[in-house]
């Protein structure tokens, strides 16, 4: 098995992060994998990690009462999964479901606050970068809501 | 590349031969030449003019196979005055036929290069003639990928199709769908967001794109993302039409007549006015 400081400067998520930084985050990750419609975390579950995917493939999932779960994206090798370990109250507002065996790094989100707390310039680091995924999901998640196949007479 | 004609308003008449239900609304008809003409050559991108006799014409791309020029068939959504009545015609009935017109999907300048489809909803029956001439060819192209998005699994076209794309070791294929079902173990999510990790290598690649505008709009930004120009980019657009034929100006965009000019455009051309309203 490759160590951390090999595998992270791999993703496109960490391209551009200093040595010292992705070191610093490497102490919170761990190798972590999941079979084929295992629950990597559910809705109301306290979120105390995030993960980066580098293999397989995950559905993210919301619970509809009379239409039961409802995947609201699919998310694949090299994407980032999951950001409420940010921000309070930290927990899940949906559910995550691997679809096939997916194999993730997993980041300890205390561990990573505690580092980025201490060390600003780590924290604008991964904030930058996390604010970037959220953008880009805010901006997907507009286009499936404008329902752009529709025919809107 | 349509013959001259004495009357090129007059639309001959065309026997729908086959018809197939793609999804609730849409359905893929083939058509057969009712007098004189045995085939009726088209390049993949163009679009014929269809008249339902009695009620109006409409333009419908080709989505058939350019390779093998025996019917025309044409997939059509069901959304208004015309659509609704042809939706409606059965086997043996007989619709107008004019054209073919307007321009053509690039596909000899991307020989030697990767292509990457883009296709979202209907747009997908405007490229299925580059795909089927593409593998006509496999050899002569690189990588090829097709990224194709709908609003639901059952609104997915060419199903079968896709089935047996997506299992050539040529070709990827990567279908999403806006919403899931509970049988759907496919991708949810937008078609723009597959760019980032399709293959292919952008210094050597040609983009096909045609869908809804917003999602054609989110797909360059995706491409260019990934280092593609403008010039490696082309685009299918839909203006409505009246004569076909650059005349009378219905279709307008810009400086350009979508009819003649376009449908398919190199994106660099059409930069300053896509995306605007009222070009
Ligand atoms: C170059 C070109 C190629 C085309 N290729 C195809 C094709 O392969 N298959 C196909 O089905 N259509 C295609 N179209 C679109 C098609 O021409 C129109 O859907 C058709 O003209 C509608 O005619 P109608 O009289 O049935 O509807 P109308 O009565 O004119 O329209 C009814 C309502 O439906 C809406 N509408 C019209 N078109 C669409 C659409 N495409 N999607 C969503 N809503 C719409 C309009 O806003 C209108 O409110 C193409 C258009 C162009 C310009
Ligand atoms: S449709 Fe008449 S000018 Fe194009």
């Amino acid at each position: 098995m490759r160590g951390f400081d090999a595998l992270l400067p791999e993703q496109v998520f960490f391209q551009g992060m200093s040595p010292h930084a992705l070191d610093t985050i490497a102490g919170c990750a761990s190798n972590v994998r999941f079979a084929a419609d295992e629950w990597i975390f559910q809705e109301g579950e306290d979120a105390s990690r995030f993960y980066l995917l580098r293999h397989g493939k995950v559905a993210l999932k919301a619970f509809v009462p009379g239409r039961g779960e409802v995947t609201i994206q699919t998310i694949e090798a090299g994407d980032v999964l999951g950001w409420s370990w940010l921000f309070p109250p930290y927990q899940w507002h949906f559910g995550a479901r691997a679809l096939e065996l997916t194999r993730v790094i997993a980041f300890d989100g205390a561990c990573l606050r505690m580092k980025a707390e201490a060390d600003h310039d780590l924290g604008y680091e991964l904030l930058k970068r996390f604010s970037q995924t959220i953008i880009e999901r805010l901006q997907a998640t507009r286009l499936q809501l404008l329902d752009v196949y529709g025919v809107h007479a | 590349m349509s013959a001259i004609r004495a009357n090129p308003m007059a639309p001959d008449p065309w026997r729908i031969e086959r018809i197939r239900r793609e999804t609730p609304d849409t359905f893929t008809m083939e058509l057969g030449p009712v007098v004189g003409e045995t085939t009726r050559p088209f390049a993949a991108g163009q679009f014929n003019m269809l008249y339902v006799f009695g009620v109006g014409e409409v333009p419908i791309s080709i989505s058939g196979d350019p390779t093998r020029g025996t019917s025309l068939v044409h997939t059509v959504r069901a959304v208004g005055a015309v659509t609704r009545v042809m939706c409606a015609l059965k086997r043996h009935d007989v619709l107008g036929v004019r054209g073919p017109f307007g321009s053509q999907w690039p596909l000899r300048e991307a020989e030697g290069l990767d292509v990457v489809m883009v296709a979202g909803g209907l747009g997908l029956a405007p490229l299925r003639p580059a795909i089927y001439q593409i593998l006509a060819r496999r050899t002569q192209y690189g990588r090829v990928a097709l990224l194709y998005g709908a609003r639901t699994p059952a609104d997915l076209l060419y199903r079968r199709e896709l089935y047996r794309w997506g299992a050539r070791a040529d070709m990827d294929v990567q279908v999403t769908v806006d919403r899931g079902d509970n049988a759907w173990r496919g991708n949810v999510g937008v078609v723009p967001r597959f760019i980032a990790t399709a293959q292919f290598d952008p210094l050597d690649t040609m983009a096909l794109v045609c869908g809804p505008e917003i999602m054609m709009h989110f797909t360059l930004l995706e491409l260019q993302k990934r280092g593609l120009t403008a010039e490696q980019i082309f685009l299918s657009l839909e203006r409505n039409m009246k004569c076909a034929l650059g005349f009378c100006g219905h279709c307008q965009f810009g400086p350009f007549f979508e009819c003649k000019d376009g449908p398919v455009f190199r994106y660099d051309t059409i930069q300053r006015w896509f995306g605007k309203r009222e070009v």
